[in-house]
């Protein structure tokens, strides 16, 4: 069974939705869509370095990623500007960097269009591994500090002050970011992975009036969106990431008729 | 006095500076198990910010605070809800401890809210709000409750009610609290002792000893001393805006 490219397509796309659906709450709850994207633009070196020393893939952009994240809460930690503008700024050096990078490797074949788009058709037994013992390595931590994330999602003050350690658990929340970007990006790909972590979310928070039903919600909107969006791309012939992130938007959309009748309560 | 088995918390010549301004200054304060402190002071004179000392939320600080106890519970002064993130009375009661059903309930009822429980905390007035957010701070029987401002926008019958509560939850508890409050006139019955505060302490004591204090006076006013009084705001100095006191007859 797992012959079949078609087959490891699915088993690797349920991997992900599972894990974006909860990761994907907390980066929507905490606004921090930009930052998804900053990591997953610093996969790209990640994937690069990986390619010219010879490294495991998703290790390298698991520690690259982690690198920047943790830069980030450093930086905003000793300068005064903004978050948006440090996000800017790590982003497009991360991608201007590794593009640098890639002039050097012309001697090596690359699939530039693969790592920005996602290849979900050339997902290997390895990949399936890494996908599904990565998601249940960071779902398993999740769970763990849920609540001291979830507190300090809340109020920030108010979980440091009942002994949430909220810069702590914030600090492990970036990092199975940096995981998740790590074990996805050959499936989904750089420049669509954020739209898999914010679309079904928020179209599960048109549709729920609890934190757990928003999760369970956006997990059920990712898996529908890989089974729906992997069968089209086969069948009409489209590239099966962006096909998959298309039926999120169009799950979203049709969640606007629920929220319609909630009024943006 | 740092034997002594009833402090919770201590805090010794604290400050705060931030940009070169003091934000408060030489801050002494105790706050002892089954005791009100109440920290009362104009707009702007550091009350918020005296309690994030006492809660140890200012890292960089002056002076040294000591905490005795783990079991701390927080009411900010102002909490804002995003709409992005779908939450209830309910779930926001065990927002940072596992409670039973019943517990939750007793605490919801005792600040008249248990109706609200499966409310999205977005659509809560102000002043249901504020209850709810009591009701959470007292839900897991805390040994050090620190309140800022737990009344705003509450209705007056529902102000003395909520007070009353307080005194009594300090006493069943036998938990410390520091109560943050402008509403001068209320307060005063409902406290074990006061720290009028403008940037630094202008004076402390019992309400009895504060009340018949010369810089509350001048601080409040001499109507104060009536307790039902009109709010004013007098003083022996006046502040530059870079926080400086200065004297007005210097």
């Amino acid at each position: 069974m797992f012959d079949d490219f078609l087959f490891r397509a699915l088993i690797a796309g349920i991997g992900i939705a599972l894990v974006t659906g909860p990761l994907g709450c907390f980066v929507v709850w905490r606004r921090l869509s930009f930052f998804g994207d900053t990591l997953a633009h610093s996969a790209l070196l990640g994937v690069l370095l990986s390619v010219a020393f010879d490294l495991n893939i998703s290790l390298t952009i698991f520690t690259v990623s982690s690198m920047i994240a943790l830069l980030l809460l450093r930086l905003q930690k000793t300068t005064n500007l903004p978050s948006d503008a440090l996000l800017g700024l790590l982003s497009h050096s991360s991608l201007a960097v590794g593009l640098v990078i890639l002039g050097f490797l012309s001697f090596i074949r690359f699939d530039i269009m693969g790592v920005l788009f996602g290849d979900i058709l050339s997902v290997n037994v390895n990949d399936l591994l890494a996908i599904w013992i990565g998601g249940a390595i960071i779902l398993l931590v999740l769970w763990f500090i849920w609540k001291p994330l979830f507190a300090s999602t809340v109020n920030y003050e108010l979980a440091e002050a009942e002994g949430m350690h909220p810069e702590r658990v914030n600090a492990i929340f970036t990092i199975l970011l940096a995981a998740l970007i790590a074990i996805s990006i050959k499936m989904v790909g750089l420049l669509l992975i954020t739209g898999m972590l914010i679309i079904p979310t928020t179209m599960a928070r048109n549709l729920s009036n609890n934190p757990k039903q928003m999760v369970i919600l956006s997990i059920i909107g990712g898996l529908l969106s890989v089974f729906i969006g992997l069968y089209t791309s086969f069948e009409i012939n489209t590239s099966s990431g962006p096909t998959i992130v298309v039926v999120a938007l169009i799950l979203f959309i049709l969640s606007l008729i629920g929220i319609k009748k909630r009024n943006y309560g | 006095m740092t034997n002594n088995p009833n402090v919770l918390v201590k805090i010794t010549n604290a400050g705060i500076q931030k940009s070169g301004k003091w934000l408060v200054k030489d801050v002494n304060l105790e706050i002892h198990r089954g005791k009100i402190v109440t920290i009362i002071g104009p707009n702007g004179s550091g009350k918020s910010t005296t309690a994030k000392i006492v809660l140890g939320l200012h890292k960089k600080i002056e002076g040294n605070v000591q905490t005795f106890t783990k079991k701390i519970s927080y009411v900010p002064q102002k909490v804002s809800i995003d709409w992005t993130l779908p939450i209830r009375v309910l779930d926001f009661m065990v927002l940072t401890e596992d409670l039973k059903p019943q517990e939750i309930n007793d605490a919801l009822n005792l600040t008249g809210v248990d109706h609200l429980i499966s409310r999205n905390l977005r659509d809560l007035s102000g002043g249901e709000f504020q209850r709810v957010l009591l009701a959470r701070a007292i839900a897991k029987k805390p040994e050090l409750l620190v309140l800022d401002e737990p009344v705003q926008g509450v209705d007056f019958a529902g102000e003395v009610a909520l007070y009353g509560l307080i005194k009594k939850i300090s006493e069943t508890l036998n938990c410390g609290i520091l109560l943050i409050s402008h509403d001068l006139h209320v307060v005063m019955s409902a406290t074990d002792y006061v720290v009028c505060l403008n940037g630094h302490v202008c004076c402390s004591g019992t309400p009895v000893d504060v009340a018949r204090d010369k810089h509350y006076k001048e601080l409040f006013g001499d109507k104060s001393s009536q307790l039902l009084s009109i709010y004013e705001h007098d003083h022996d100095h006046v502040h530059t805006a870079d926080g400086d006191i200065v004297k007005n007859n210097v």
